[in-house]
């Protein structure tokens, strides 16, 4: 399946990733080949086999729901572009 | 002090214990070794303070506990990818500029706690995302080998370039790599070095910046095959911060190397025999199936009917994890935030920071990874790839079944080609780097690396063992009778 230009807008759009309208094009030509390269997936006979969710046959633990970390926002925040009075800054959101 | 740094982890341990080397010794020469071999490009960061001060205390508990941990005083290079608290950890991205964790992964904290020495951070490729170390935002590294008569600079395959380059080079005496589709596999066959990629869930992924989690492994990338076993005996073991985490205990897998393999069965997979392969790999691997009969093994050949959907469904799968993980770096909460015009909101902070923060290739795999989640398509391509997914891994259940111990094939389909070789190469080119490794991370096993030959220019050329579920013990031993009887000691000519 080949991809348009006005897919890719829209997949960008989702990824929320800025690309200049004069790059869609590329970007459009570069998906569809990813995606020509994936439909040889098409070939395989899938009837009746269970899509893989885990790789090795395990249960996942279960533990206690309650609280086993925290309590340290500074440390927390320490890597944000901007933070202030211990919340993260962002800009507006809400008019 | 050069020669200090070319000793394998097993000739250290034995000469800090006799005491003619200290581990502040090692640690001095490696970081010598480093500051001298900028060219090659393999560390981001060097942390020569960190060093000393861990060199110092490993002296002092190799004076005064006789049980000291077979990894205490031995110098490493940590990739990228692992958050290390106080250290630069950015994955090789931009987006990560500036990042320091306030957090330890679990397998460099089991690393330190056994006493090893972190020399600094290894380049690699963004993210994870490819197989010649070119997508870096560090630039790319270098591979310290290059053909005869050549002074071209070569890739030292991805993702982890900086690790394979650093042992190969002896800048460090081993390190830590991952594994997501062949990234440590691939790099020790370019270099010629053994690098392990364990069973999924042996070690704990906790504190590796994720790529994609059903696939990603961290394993050692070492000199020897005994180094491999020592290593990573301290990287492995059940973690509860990791819920993939395997609550299974580990074997002493130097212990394991007895260096017998008589009737064991080695599997010849008929689909790793790919059209237009060069004819030196397809005769490394008669050779590599000839050394293990002759050690006494007996070699079937078997069929994975699957093996060519392999590389069409990781390109599905591994891009979808990607898209979801990737989705963190936003510019709110670490690393990078782009310049703001007046009158920007929230959407248009998100979509720059991630157009200036990710580089091509990742912005490649995050949009194919949200179209294949997207509304309409998750059918038609991720569930199917997850349906091929199991039927790959139903290929090798079933030559285990037959009573194969493990299988060989070669690790890649070529020696290593030359930086800048692929920038114009359509990016499924690159992807088939992968076509002999990433069956094994789909699967979920464990695979190995062993340096075999060479190809006619002198480059290294790797052989793949690949064992069954949580039998590295017995892959490790079957590697170090191929890694013998190949008797690959060659080095690369020091230019750097």
């Amino acid at each position: 399946m080949s991809i348009d230009t006005e897919t890719a807008r829209r997949v960008a759009k989702l990824a929320r990733i800025e690309v200049a309208e004069a790059d869609l094009p590329q970007l459009a030509g570069e998906l569809s080949n990813i995606l020509t390269f994936m439909e040889q997936l098409n070939e395989v006979d899938v009837e009746g086999v269970e899509p893989m969710t885990s790789v090795t046959p395990m249960r996942l633990k279960r533990r206690r729901d309650e609280v086993t970390d925290g309590g340290y926002p500074d440390k927390v925040l320490s890597n944000a572009p901007d933070a202030r009075e211990g919340f993260y800054a962002v800009p507006k959101v809400v008019e | 002090m050069g020669e200090l740094t070319t000793l394998t982890i097993a000739e250290a341990r034995d000469r800090l214990r006799a005491g003619d080397v200290s581990a502040v010794e090692l640690t001095e020469a490696c970081l010598a070794e480093i500051e001298a071999a900028g060219a090659l490009n393999a560390f981001s960061v060097t942390t020569a303070e960190i060093a000393r001060h861990r060199a110092e205390q490993a002296d002092d508990r190799l004076r005064t506990d006789a049980d000291a941990p077979a990894m205490c005083g031995i110098p490493i290079g940590i990739k990228d990818l692992f958050c290390t608290r106080g250290v630069a950890s950015q994955a090789a991205s931009r987006i990560l500029d500036g990042f320091r964790p306030e957090y330890e992964s679990t397998v460099t904290q089991k690393l330190h706690d056994a006493g090893a020495v972190m020399l600094g951070k290894l380049n690699m490729d963004e993210f994870a995302m490819g197989s010649s170390n070119e997508t870096s935002t560090y630039g790319p590294v270098v591979n310290p080998w290059r053909a005869e008569g050549s002074n071209k600079d070569l890739t030292p395959g991805g993702s982890s370039g900086g690790s394979a380059s650093a042992v190969a080079a002896d800048l460090c005496l081993a390190a830590t790599g991952t594994d997501t589709g062949g990234s440590i596999r691939q790099p020790a066959a370019f270099t010629g070095i053994v690098g392990l990629k364990p069973t999924y869930g042996r070690c704990s992924r906790w504190g590796i910046v994720a790529f994609a989690s059903s696939l990603d492994q961290a394993g050692p990338m070492t000199k020897t095959v005994r180094d491999a076993a020592i290593m990573f005996g301290a990287m492995a073991g059940h973690d509860p911060k990791d819920s993939t985490s395997a609550d299974m205990a580990v074997p002493d897998f130097e212990a394991a190397l007895a260096g017998d393999i008589r009737g064991k069965t080695i599997g010849l997979p008929r689909e790793y025999r790919m059209d237009g392969m060069p004819a030196e790999i397809d005769k490394l691997w008669s050779e590599g199936a000839e050394m293990l009969r002759d050690a006494g093994a007996k070699t079937v050949d078997i069929s994975l009917p699957h093996t060519r959907y392999a590389l069409p469904a990781y390109y599905v799968i591994a891009p979808a994890e990607a898209s979801s993980n990737l989705a963190r770096y936003d510019g709110v909460r670490y690393g990078f935030r782009a310049k703001l015009e007046k009158g920007d909101g929230i959407t248009e902070m998100y979509e720059r920071t991630r157009a200036q923060g990710f580089g091509p290739e990742v912005q490649r795999r995050v949009m194919i990874g949200t179209y294949v989640l997207s509304a309409g398509f998750y059918d038609a391509y991720y569930r199917r790839a997850q349906r091929v997914r199991t039927l790959i891994k139903r290929d090798f259940e079933e030559a285990f079944a037959t009573g194969v111990d493990a299988i060989l094939t070669p690790s890649t389909p070529s020696a290593a080609f030359g930086i800048g070789d692929m920038a114009d190469a359509d990016p499924v080119q690159m992807y088939l780097n992968d076509v002999f490794t990433v069956t094994v991370n789909l699967a979920g096993l464990p695979g190995i690396s062993v340096p075999a030959g060479t190809d006619a220019s002198g480059l290294p050329l790797g052989l793949q063992l690949i064992g069954r579920p949580w039998d590295e013990a017995g892959l490790l031993n079957t590697a170090q009778v191929l890694e013998q009887a190949a008797g690959f000691v060659s080095k690369p000519a020091k230019w750097w």
